[in-house]
């Protein structure tokens, strides 16, 4: 059964619904099962990412982050790649930020440092993926198990750096100095206070980000290279039938993928932290997998499941505050859910949908 | 010198043993067609299966079935999603992972109120080592003595069944009809079918095999080598194991050498922490740990030898529609 076979808004609406509210439903047998009270627990999860002006900051900025890594997932399966090093390459990008920002910000105003913040964040990050991209395209080792192991020795490579180079003299802590005004980028809620946005650091990254979506969107579907990199995708042989070359576009996509999910960096550190430390990271580049899936690889479809689980982050946090029957880690348990029943298990009700919207003719096979 | 020498070698069976065990259980589960990532989360699960029964019951025995059943269940999960609805192995395997450090958190923080801890064990809920006989006695005898005492005998039993399992396994996937059939499926579903065996049964045989040994990977570190489950106490050694599997170019004897050697470089980054060497200095902590990534990475590379893996790993078979 191909997608052809079912309209777009069952393909992009109802499935990807259907397969978010089974998550969801075993979500709230686990909150059963800890003996919580389920729709109480969704009340408390949309209240506290939605009800009020710092809540709904909070989710912005969460969900900033999960549109770099999001759409740094994304762009690598248009290419056929599955690029799971996102963690990596977010945390090797705190260098480029943190780099841009230490040289510049006692010098220049913030909107001076960005460009570099942008410039070196991508950079680094793309680095950090160049030599799995270049082993899968000229080795053919996989690309998924390469980037693991580099988000393992970025892990270590990080801490080193951060415990023996770049922490500040004097200081036990694994971390840099605290960046000057050059090198923060205002809060929105110094830009429009009457959002009421409060201490939340949602800040103009989120702006970034939603040009790197748009910039995404006219890659892929506008220019010649997009056009290359999903015939790549769909089917390798063919593509490279066409002249289209396998090398060039497997590194240029993970190239691309990596100076995305690098980008995260500029939200956490020039945006809220300002200054590189351990763990920033902490999950957000796996989570992009889950925003991808979710977002059927499509811009549009990121940003709205990066906003999804923003609110998962803010009204989880929320939740365990409330009830602290129900910890931090259901957030980790609902992401799990979510990977599992819209990403592995996509097709698990695709097969009884299909049979529900074709006519019924006995030519047609019924099974999947 | 010597001593020192032993004791790191003896630090080394201990620190390897997870590692084998979670590699071989990768091994079953690879060699028939189905990728694993999902390593590292069904040896979380399964130890606090077993942390969490042992403790229970006071029976590491009972402890060690649980942490199993933890994992098969985690692993027909896996087979469901990828063999059953052919969904992308990858993905399953990063969704268990999830759910294992979730759950495992949330349940341990519910049940026991220890920061998602489990508690001690008591007595009997831990496997002891088990010294062999004379061992205290030959312990003087030069060379041989501190082999036989400290290296050999004084481990727990699980150390000995995962030693032991490196032969079983060998023998299962190369003298065995069901180890023929199981490595036949990884490489040529389309073959195995044709011959009128059921590829779907032979990668659920897989996958289940593959929880048996994360169960006991996992048991190992919970009610063996700790005295209990700690948060994320895997701690990564799934992807060692995943990675340790490449390496060894899915083979048996070859993933037990390369688990020693990975768990050498751990036991050696432990003693040789803030420790100067002459004429290099102090090597980093970081350096060891990630050595065994980098390794594997100069492997994919090809510059040592090369790891091919089994020819249908990570693509769902689709039966032909008669």
């Amino acid at each position: 059964m191909t997608a052809g076979q079912l309209p777009r808004w069952v393909d992009f609406g109802l499935i990807p619904f259907l397969n978010l509210a089974a998550a969801f439903l075993v979500s709230g047998l686990v909150v059963i099962l800890i003996g919580e009270n389920p729709l109480k627990a969704v009340q408390i999860l949309v209240w506290g990412s939605l009800g009020y002006g710092e809540g709904i900051g909070f989710t912005l900025f969460y969900a900033t982050n999960f549109i770099f890594t999001g759409l740094a997932v994304a762009v690598a399966f248009h290419a056929g790649l599955f690029n799971i090093g996102g963690e990596g390459q977010a945390y090797i990008g705190g260098l480029g930020v943190a780099f841009a920002c230490l040289a510049l910000d006692q010098y220049v105003p913030w909107y001076i440092t960005l460009p570099f913040a942008i410039i070196g964040s991508a950079a680094t990050g793309a680095a950090w993926a160049l030599i799995p991209a270049w082993l899968q395209a000229k080795r053919g080792s996989h690309v998924v198990i390469t980037t693991i192991m580099f988000n393992f020795i970025a892990s270590s490579l990080m801490v080193y750096l951060l415990n023996n180079l770049l922490k500040k003299p004097g200081s036990m802590q694994p971390e840099t100095r605290t960046f000057e005004d050059g090198g923060r980028l205002p809060f929105l809620n110094d830009l429009f206070p009457s959002f009421g946005f409060g201490y939340a650091p949602v800040n103009l990254s989120l702006f970034v980000a939603l040009a790197a979506c748009l910039l995404v969107w006219l890659l892929i579907w506008r220019t010649k290279l997009g056009y290359e990199i999903r015939s790549f995708g769909a089917n390798a042989t063919a593509a490279i039938y066409a002249g289209i070359s396998p090398v060039r576009t497997i590194v240029i996509t993970m190239l691309i993928s990596g100076g995305l999910a690098g980008m995260m960096a500029i939200n956490e550190i020039m945006g809220s932290q300002h200054r590189l430390l351990i763990d920033f990271v902490t999950g957000y580049g796996f989570v992009g997998i889950a925003v991808a899936l979710m977002g059927r690889a499509h811009p549009v479809g990121i940003i709205l499941a990066a906003i999804l689980f923003g609110m998962l982050y803010q009204g989880g946090a929320e939740l365990s505050f409330e009830m602290p029957n129900i910890t931090r880690d259901m957030i980790i348990v609902i992401q799990g859910l979510v990977i599992l029943f819209a990403g592995a298990l996509e097709h698990m009700f695709r097969p009884t949908i299909v049979r529900l919207f074709t006519p019924s003719r006995p030519l047609v096979a019924k099974e999947a | 010198m010597f001593e020192d020498f032993i004791l790191i070698l003896d630090s080394t069976v201990r620190l390897s043993t997870p590692l084998l065990l979670a590699c071989l259980a990768g091994l079953y589960s690879e060699r028939s067609g189905v990728v694993d990532i999902g390593l590292e989360g069904k040896m979380l699960g399964a130890a606090f299966g077993a942390g969490t029964v042992a403790y229970l019951t006071g029976n590491a025995w009972i402890g060690l079935l649980a942490g199993i059943g933890v994992s098969v269940a985690l692993g027909l999960l896996h087979g469901f999603a990828s063999i059953s609805n052919r969904g992308n192995q990858i993905v399953s395997g990063v969704a268990i992972n999830f759910l294992a450090a979730g759950l495992t958190a949330l349940l341990g923080q519910t049940w026991f109120r220890q920061g998602g801890r489990t508690p001690s064990l008591p007595e009997g809920g831990r496997f002891r080592d088990v010294a062999w006989p004379l061992a205290e006695q030959v312990r003087e005898i030069p060379i041989i003595g501190p082999i036989y005492a400290e290296l050999l005998s004084g481990h727990n039993i699980l150390v000995y069944a995962a030693f032991l399992a490196v032969p079983l396994t060998w023998w299962v996937l190369f003298r065995t009809r069901f180890g023929l059939r199981l490595r036949a499926v990884g490489e040529s579903p389309a073959a195995v079918d044709t011959a009128g065996i059921s590829v779907t049964w032979l990668r659920y045989r897989a996958v289940i095999a593959c929880g048996i040994f994360c169960g006991f990977a996992g048991a190992y570190l919970s009610i063996a080598q700790g005295s209990g489950f700690g948060v994320n106490m895997t701690a990564g050694k799934g992807f060692i194991a995943l990675a340790a599997l490449i390496f060894a170019k899915w083979k048996p004897a070859s993933a037990m050498f390369t688990c020693l050697l990975f768990g050498f470089l751990d036991a050696t980054a432990i003693r040789m922490q803030g420790q100067e060497i002459p004429g290099i200095g102090e090597i980093p902590v970081q350096f060891f740990q990630a050595l065994p990534y980098i390794l594997t990475v100069v492997l994919l590379a090809g510059f040592i030898g090369k790891a091919i893996p089994p020819k249908a790993a990570g693509i769902p078979y689709l039966k032909e529609r008669s």
